[in-house]
C-alpha cells in the first residue's frame, strides 16, 4: 500500500519519468535496429565483413554505460543533462546487439529457398525483400526482445546524471531510505519491458503466420 | 533445344567440374544427365541458368546464347526444381506456384487462378492451396515444386535430383505421374539424377558423364543397357542389363492361351473342377484378374464355401498386351501357375502365355536385331 501512496502522491512525475523511460529506450531501439538492418546485411553478404563487425559491435556493448553516459557530451558537444546522450548510448548498445542478430538470421535462411528464389528469376534485392527477411523475422524478433529489455532496464542508469526517468525512483529510494519508490520503480521498469516485449512479440506474429501453423503441426 | 558447345568449368583452385562438354537436349524431349558424385552433372546443370558461370564454351537455348540474356530475365523463362522442392516456407502453396507469375508482374488473381490449375494438374486437392509448406509431406512438397516451376509456362525446364529426396514408393509414383505430365506438356526436359534407374525410365536420351565432367556416352536408354560405350558405362550401369533392355523392346502379339477362369464367390468345389496343374485363375465380375487359386493337394472334404479374396495367391504380376517383353517374362515367371497373365489395357484378362513362349519370343527377336545390326557394321565398311 505504501508503494500505492507513493504513487498518488507523485503521481505527475511519475508518469512523467514512466513516459521518458520508454521513449528513452523505445527510440533507440528502433534508431538502432533501421541501422542494424543495413549493417547486418552486409556482415551476411560478404563473409569477409561479418568477423570485424561482429567483434567491433561486441566491444562497444562492453563500454559500461554511465561511462558512456559521461563520455558522449564529449563527442556530442552536448549539455550532459542532454536526454541525447542517454539515447545515443542506447541506440549504440542496440545496434551492437542487433547487428549480429540481422546477420545470423539471414544466415539461418534455408538454402533450398534461396536457392531456388535465385533460380526462379529473382533480382538480390527481390530476393532480399521477398524471401530472405521475411523468413529471417522469427529469428530478429528474438534479439529485438532481448534489446528491448535491456534497453528499459540500461535507461534507468541514467537517473545517476540525472536524466528524468524511472531510475529517479531509485535514487529518491536510496537517498531516503524508503523501499516505496524503489519497489515502484522495479514494477514500472519490469511492466514497461514486458509492454516491449508484448508489442514485439505481437508485430512478429503478425508478420509469421507460417510459423504457428509450422508448430502447431 | 539447348545445345552445350565446348563448355567448361574450372574453378580457381584448379578443380575441373566440367570439361569440353559438347551436349544437346532436343526440345520437347527428356535428356538426363546421370553419373557418379563428382560427375559435374549439377553443375552442368546450373550453367544452363546461369547459376553457375562457365569458365568458357556456350550454352546455346534455341538461337540465344546465354550469356547474353540477363540473368534474372534468363532464370523466369526456364523451369527449376530441385530436391527437397525448396518452397519458400512463408508463403502459402498457391503463392509458392505463382512465384513466377508474380515476379513476371502478372495480374494476382489470374496467376492464382492458373496456380490452382495447376494444384490440379500435379494431382493435389484443392483445399491444400491455402496452407504452408511444412503442411505438406515431402512427395506433396515436390508435386508443388513441379507445378511452381510450370507456372509461367516456361519451355525449358531443369530438374536437380527432384525425386531423390522421398521414399522409394513416392519415388515411382511420382515418376510415373511426371512421365504421365510430360506427355501432355512436351516441355523440354534437362533431368540431373545420381540413380542410372531413374535416368533409364524417365529419359528420352541419357548422358552419362564420368568424373571430371567429361561425357562418356550419349544415347537412348535400350542403346545405352545393349551397348555401353566403354567399361566404365558398362559399370555404372550395372547388372542385369540384358533383362533390363527387354523393358525397351515391345512384345509383339504373344500367342496366348485361352484358359477358364472363376469368378468370385463360386463355390470352391465347382472352381476345382476347373482347375488345371492344380491353379485356377479367378476374376472379378468386369473380368479383371485377381489372384490365382490353388487347389492341388487339398483334400476334396475341406472344399465347401466360395472363393473368398483371402484364399487367393496374388504373387504373381500382370502384363498387357502391347507391353514389354520384360513385363510379359515378368508375368510369367511369377505366376504361381507358371502361367503368365496377360490383361487388355482397361486389365481384363486375355489369356495366358509361358516363359517358354516369351524366351522364344526374345530370341527371335534378338537374332533379328543382330543381322540387323552386322548388315549395318557391313554397309558403312563398304
Amino acid at each position: 500500500m505504501e508503494v500505492w501512496n507513493y504513487f498518488q502522491n507523485n503521481q505527475s512525475d511519475v508518469l512523467h519519468w514512466l513516459w521518458n523511460n520508454a521513449w528513452l529506450a523505445g527510440v533507440p531501439l528502433v534508431v538502432g535496429f533501421l541501422l542494424a538492418l543495413p549493417l547486418g546485411y552486409l556482415a551476411f553478404r560478404y563473409r569477409w565483413i561479418y568477423p570485424p563487425t561482429v567483434t567491433a559491435t561486441g566491444l562497444l556493448y562492453t563500454i559500461p554505460s554511465l561511462a558512456l553516459f559521461i563520455l558522449l557530451p564529449g563527442v556530442l558537444h552536448t549539455k550532459i543533462l542532454n536526454p541525447l546522450n542517454v539515447a545515443v548510448a542506447l541506440t549504440i548498445y542496440t545496434l551492437a546487439l542487433l547487428v549480429r542478430v540481422v546477420a545470423d538470421a539471414l544466415n539461418a535462411v534455408p538454402e533450398e529457398a534461396r536457392n531456388t528464389a535465385t533460380a526462379m528469376g529473382y533480382t538480390p534485392r527481390q530476393r532480399l525483400l521477398g524471401i530472405e527477411l521475411p523468413l529471417a523475422v522469427p529469428v530478429i524478433a528474438a534479439g529485438l526482445r532481448v534489446a528491448a529489455v535491456s534497453n528499459v532496464s540500461l535507461v534507468s542508469v541514467a537517473a545517476i546524471i540525472g536524466v528524468p526517468q524511472l531510475g529517479q525512483l531509485f535514487t529518491a529510494g536510496f537517498q531516503t531510505f524508503s523501499n516505496a519508490p524503489i519497489l515502484l520503480g522495479l514494477i514500472l521498469v519490469i511492466l514497461l519491458a514486458f509492454a516491449f516485449d508484448a508489442v514485439i512479440l505481437l508485430i512478429a506474429r503478425a508478420l509469421t503466420p507460417w510459423q504457428r501453423i509450422a508448430q502447431a503441426r | 533445344m539447348i545445345r552445350f558447345e565446348a563448355v567448361s568449368k574450372i574453378y580457381p583452385d584448379g578443380t575441373v567440374a566440367v570439361d569440353h562438354l559438347d551436349l544437346e537436349a532436343p526440345s520437347g524431349q527428356i535428356t538426363v544427365l546421370v553419373g557418379p558424385s563428382g560427375c559435374g552433372k549439377t553443375t552442368s546443370l546450373r550453367m544452363i541458368n546461369r547459376m553457375i558461370e562457365p569458365t568458357s564454351g556456350r550454352i546455346w537455348l534455341d538461337d540465344r546464347d546465354t550469356a547474353t540474356v540477363p540473368p534474372a530475365q534468363l532464370r523466369r523463362g526456364i523451369g527449376y526444381v530441385i530436391q527437397h522442392a525448396g518452397l519458400f516456407p512463408h508463403r502459402t502453396i498457391v503463392d509458392n506456384i505463382a512465384t513466377v507469375p508474380f515476379l513476371l508482374g502478372q495480374d494476382k488473381h489470374a496467376a492464382r487462378r492458373r496456380a490452382m490449375d495447376l494444384l490440379e494438374q500435379v494431382g493435389l486437392p484443392a483445399s491444400f492451396a491455402k496452407r504452408y509448406p511444412a503442411q505438406l509431406s515431402g512427395g506433396q512438397q515436390q508435386r508443388v515444386g513441379v507445378a511452381r516451376a510450370l507456372a509461367a509456362d516456361p519451355p525449358v525446364m531443369l530438374m536437380d535430383e527432384p525425386f531423390s529426396a522421398v521414399d522409394p514408393v513416392v519415388r515411382a509414383q511420382l515418376q510415373d505421374e511426371f512421365l504421365r505430365l510430360q506427355h501432355d506438356i512436351g516441355k523440354t526436359i534437362v533431368f540431373v539424377t545420381h540413380d542410372i534407374d531413374e535416368a533409364i525410365k524417365l529419359g528420352d536420351r541419357v548422358a552419362v558423364l564420368r568424373i571430371g565432367g567429361k561425357l562418356a556416352q550419349l544415347a537412348s536408354p535400350a542403346e545405352l543397357l545393349s551397348r555401353p560405350a566403354d567399361t566404365f558405362v558398362a559399370g555404372f550401369v550395372g547388372r542385369d542389363r540384358g533383362y533390363r533392355a527387354l523393358g525397351f523392346t515391345a512384345a509383339g502379339s504373344l500367342p496366348l492361351r485361352q484358359e477358364a477362369t472363376v469368378p468370385l464367390g463360386l463355390d470352391l468345389s465347382e472352381a476345382a473342377r476347373q482347375a488345371e496343374d492344380g491353379w485356377v485363375l479367378v476374376v472379378d465380375d468386369e473380368n479383371r484378374p485377381q489372384g490365382w487359386l490353388a487347389l492341388s493337394g487339398v483334400a476334396q472334404e475341406t472344399l465347401h464355401g466360395p472363393v473368398t479374396p483371402d484364399l487367393l495367391n496374388l504373387g504373381g504380376t500382370l502384363a498387357t498386351v502391347d507391353g514389354t517383353l520384360r513385363a510379359a517374362l515378368d508375368a510369367a515367371l511369377s505366376s504361381p501357375s507358371g502361367r503368365g497373365v496377360v490383361v487388355d489395357a482397361d486389365e481384363r484378362f486375355l489369356g495366358t502365355v509361358s516363359a517358354s513362349q516369351v524366351l522364344a519370343r526374345i530370341e527371335e527377336q534378338a537374332s533379328t536385331a543382330r543381322t540387323a545390326r552386322s548388315t549395318l557394321a557391313v554397309g558403312s565398311e563398304a
